[in-house]
């Protein structure tokens, strides 16, 4: 499905009974094979310990600013770079370490950004918010909530006037789905069929209001009813039902049948930023959380289930992951900070 | 008694029209909501109704007339039993006197009978980016705009134009025109009603590698969408270290346009001239439209391309060449001068261009100075000018507070303060919410006798 079947012109022609369709066949789950469970398991650590060790740096004063771990959501983004395909793009919020790991983007790169150094991805401009990739196909880090759900759009936009056959994947939180602009988007996505997944993460969070206190009907899958796109929730602490819902969405979009919406039901462990106590949630919730749901920990058990790891090649693979965050962290706090001159530069072409 | 029927305004800015039809003959009974001709504005083409009942007694306006200004009596319009004589007494009165030019404004000038001067000469300068012996062809502004577009949409597949109305109504201000038909609907894109939807989503498709050109109606309504225009189109190439950008134009009507309120109203050539990562257009005549259009399109950077809803209807001469470019960020001195530098731009030149030419007669020599762009200013040109002169004058329509006759004037006394033989002044728009009432829009804005008191001050003559 190479994607050649991408419409030119935006025609009209799903009917309830295709939108249905699509609601009712997506998957739950799927079974992971070994190297996918394998490949899961070292994606998701190697964002958990990066994420730690960022929040360790701020800690030491070495990050500024704000800064928004990813601890907890890991298998979301794990599970769509896994069903994702070459030169399909990502864009997503300011909480947006863990994708840019995901989609293959240096640690250096990326810890020397929080640092603010000389070989951050955004020469140390950027900051934890903002860093882009072309080759990734990653398209930020918006510091604006709701503003990277029209930029999405827009990927999509290209991808269909380009006939390239590409998906854009455009996260959210609960929080910006409240936003009126990420409702103008789903108007045109939907008049215009364009290939695009909305991604909302629900951590049940927006800073620190629940999604009860926030928004007047909590089942954001359906917030694309009034304009024909079709959605699901996923179990989003479960990388094998995220990889499912996605591959369903996938071939939606690249079918030519318009936008898809993903309400993945995930957790953040950490408060809002590192500046945030979270204090309006209780330590049972988290706990539970961590203990019942944590994404790491299933595809482990799994694994030694199965017999298609042990205790000692776990422990390889966390040492291998500590090593590169590690290095990444030395990286980050050797690296100097940029020229002067960097100031005047990039502003325009 | 017999009514006259007046030519009608169909838009805000519509001064005259074609009296394209007349679908009622002489003797033909009417009654209220007939059509009874067809008026072809620069915009469109619109059926009148009649408003009153009776029989069409006499056409004072013959089908096919051009430049028929607005309020002139067409059409005499008998009640039933009235004899057709009556509809020559009518005819015969005179034209209300709505039907006239808005009234001078320069007599607002001073009239202090200075030492009188023999009128000094006014030197036009030829544009440079023009080789001498082209061929010059009258142009509207609006047609310059729309030519633009089409020859950029030819020569480069990723040029696409997307905003409310732009494709099947051809453009709200018929800038659009003819877009359609040649490029078709995948690259002409009418949008709903969502400036900021749509804005966020054309600033992805240029990170993606497209080449969008965004319309705003008006850029009143690229308020709701300035989010996207600042954070997501101006600062991405600084905070992706360089490795990507929005290669895009955002452009449409801006500033006052007529009798449209105060929502409607408004210049916003300092808002965005004030943020890095952006350049911003603000063109006065059709070849500068034409050539600055083309550049934008080509500029790797988001650039704001400012129209002004009532020069769309203007002429000027434009030259007839392959690929007419101006380059951004260059000002155009317009005339030679010695006593006063004017800088102005966009509307502001209509008023400039009035007291320059007044001034000539009375023996000022004013060195006029078109902007073109507001970012990057071209100070070079303004600062070599004001070392010759001595003293200058700002004339924008904006507000005066933080205006960009602000910034400029700060600049000049910084580069140029031995050259100064008076302060530096502006004519602006007055610091007030657009006005309805016509006087006191006319209030609101600018005029020529301003300017003239303006020059008058700086160069001692009042």
């Amino acid at each position: 499905m190479a994607g050649t079947e991408t419409k030119s012109s935006g025609g009209r022609s799903k009917g309830p009974s295709k939108a249905a369709g699509a609601l009712k066949n997506v998957p739950k789950t799927v079974e992971f094979n070994q190297d996918e469970e394998l490949k899961a398991y070292r994606e998701m650590l190697m964002i958990r310990r990066f994420e730690e060790k960022a929040g360790q740096l701020y800690g030491m004063g070495l990050i500024g600013g704000f800064c928004h771990l990813y601890i907890g959501q890991e298998a979301v983004v794990v599970g769509m770079e896994m069903a994702k395909e070459q030169g399909d793009q990502m864009i997503t919020s300011y909480r947006d370490h863990g994708h840019m790991l995901a989609c293959g983007m240096d640690p250096n790169g990326v810890m020397a950004e929080l640092t603010g150094r000389k070989g951050g991805l955004s020469k140390g401009k950027g900051g934890s918010m903002h860093m882009f990739s072309k080759e990734a196909e990653f398209y930020g880090g918006h510091g604006i909530v709701g503003a990277q759900v029209a930029l999405g759009t827009g990927l999509a936009f290209a991808n269909r006037y380009k006939e390239n056959g590409k998906v854009s994947m455009a996260f959210f939180g609960d929080g910006a789905a409240n936003q009126g602009q990420v409702y103008e988007s789903f108007n045109m996505a939907k008049l215009w069929d364009l290939p695009v997944i909305y991604v909302i993460e629900n951590n049940k969070y927006g800073m620190g209001t629940s999604i009860e206190r926030a928004s007047s009907t909590t089942d954001l899958s359906q917030r694309g009813a009034s304009f024909g796109i079709p959605g699901v929730q996923v179990d989003g602490m479960d990388v094998r039902a995220v990889k499912a819902a996605t591959d369903y969405a996938m071939q939606w979009c690249r079918e030519g049948n318009g936008p898809y919406i993903l309400e993945m039901i995930t957790y953040r462990y950490r408060g809002h930023s590192m500046s945030d106590p979270a204090k309006y949630r209780s330590k049972d919730e988290v706990q539970k959380m961590r203990s019942e749901h944590d994404p790491i920990e299933q595809v482990r058990a799994r694994l030694l289930e199965k017999k298609w790891a042990d205790e000692d090649s776990l422990k390889a693979i966390d040492k291998e992951v500590r090593a590169i965050v590690a290095a990444s962290a030395e990286f980050a706090q050797n690296d100097p900070e940029p020229d002067a001159s960097e100031l005047y530069t990039d502003i325009t072409l | 008694m017999a009514i006259q029927i007046l030519m009608p305004a169909l838009s805000p800015t519509m001064e005259e029209g074609k009296l394209s039809k007349w679908v009622k003959q002489e003797g033909d009974a009417v009654t209220a909501g007939d059509v009874i001709a067809e008026i072809e504005t620069d915009k469109a083409t619109m059926e009148v109704e009649a408003v009153d009942e009776g029989v069409l007694g006499k056409i004072l306006i013959a089908e096919g007339t051009e430049d028929v200004k607005v309020n002139t009596p067409i059409a005499v319009l008998l009640e039933e039993g009235e004899d057709a004589s009556a509809a020559d007494n009518v005819g015969s009165a005179p034209a209300p006197a709505a039907a006239e030019a808005p009234a001078p404004v320069a007599e607002a000038a001073p009239t202090t009978p200075a030492a009188p001067k023999a009128p000094v000469d006014v030197v036009e300068l030829a544009d440079p980016e023009v080789p001498a012996g082209t061929e010059m062809r009258q142009t509207t502004v609006r047609e310059a705009l729309r030519d633009a577009m089409a020859e950029e949409m030819r020569a480069d597949e990723r040029v696409f134009l997307m905003g409310e109305e732009v494709a099947q109504y051809q453009g709200a201000y018929k800038i659009s025109q003819g877009l359609l038909d040649e490029f078709g609907e995948k690259r002409v894109i009418d949008t709903p009603i969502t400036e900021h939807g749509f804005t966020g989503l054309a600033v992805g498709a240029a990170m993606a590698g497209l080449r969008p050109i965004v319309e705003y109606m008006t850029f009143n309504f690229a308020m709701q969408a300035i989010d996207h225009i600042i954070n997501s189109a101006a600062k991405t190439l600084y905070m992706s270290g360089g490795q990507m950008g929005a290669p895009m134009v955002f452009r449409g009507a801006n500033g006052a346009a007529a009798r449209v309120g105060a929502q409607h109203s408004q210049d916003y050539a300092a808002w965005y001239a004030s943020i890095p990562g952006l350049k911003v257009v603000q063109p006065y005549s059709a070849a500068d439209a034409k050539g600055l259009l083309k550049a934008a399109i080509r500029d790797p950077n988001p650039v704001i391309f400012l129209e002004n809803e009532i020069l769309y209807g203007q002429s000027f001469d434009v030259p007839v060449m392959d690929d007419y470019i101006v380059p951004i960020g260059k000002a155009k001195v317009v005339r030679e001068g010695s006593d006063v530098t004017i800088v102005s731009w966009s509307m502001g030149m209509t008023y400039a261009t009035k007291a320059a030419d007044e001034l000539a007669a009375q023996g000022i020599s004013v060195e006029l100075i078109d902007l073109r762009t507001i970012r990057p200013l071209d100070m070079a040109t303004i600062l070599q000018s004001v070392r010759k002169t001595g003293r200058l004058v700002c004339v924008e329509e904006a507000f005066p507070i933080c205006s960009v006759s602000s910034e400029i004037a700060f600049q000049v006394q910084r580069d140029a303060f031995d050259y100064l033989d008076a302060p530096i002044l502006h004519v602006t728009g007055k610091d007030v919410p657009m006005p309805y009432a016509a006087n006191l829009e006319k209030l609101a804005l600018p005029n020529v006798g301003e300017v003239i008191d303006a020059v008058k001050a700086v160069t001692y003559t009042a």
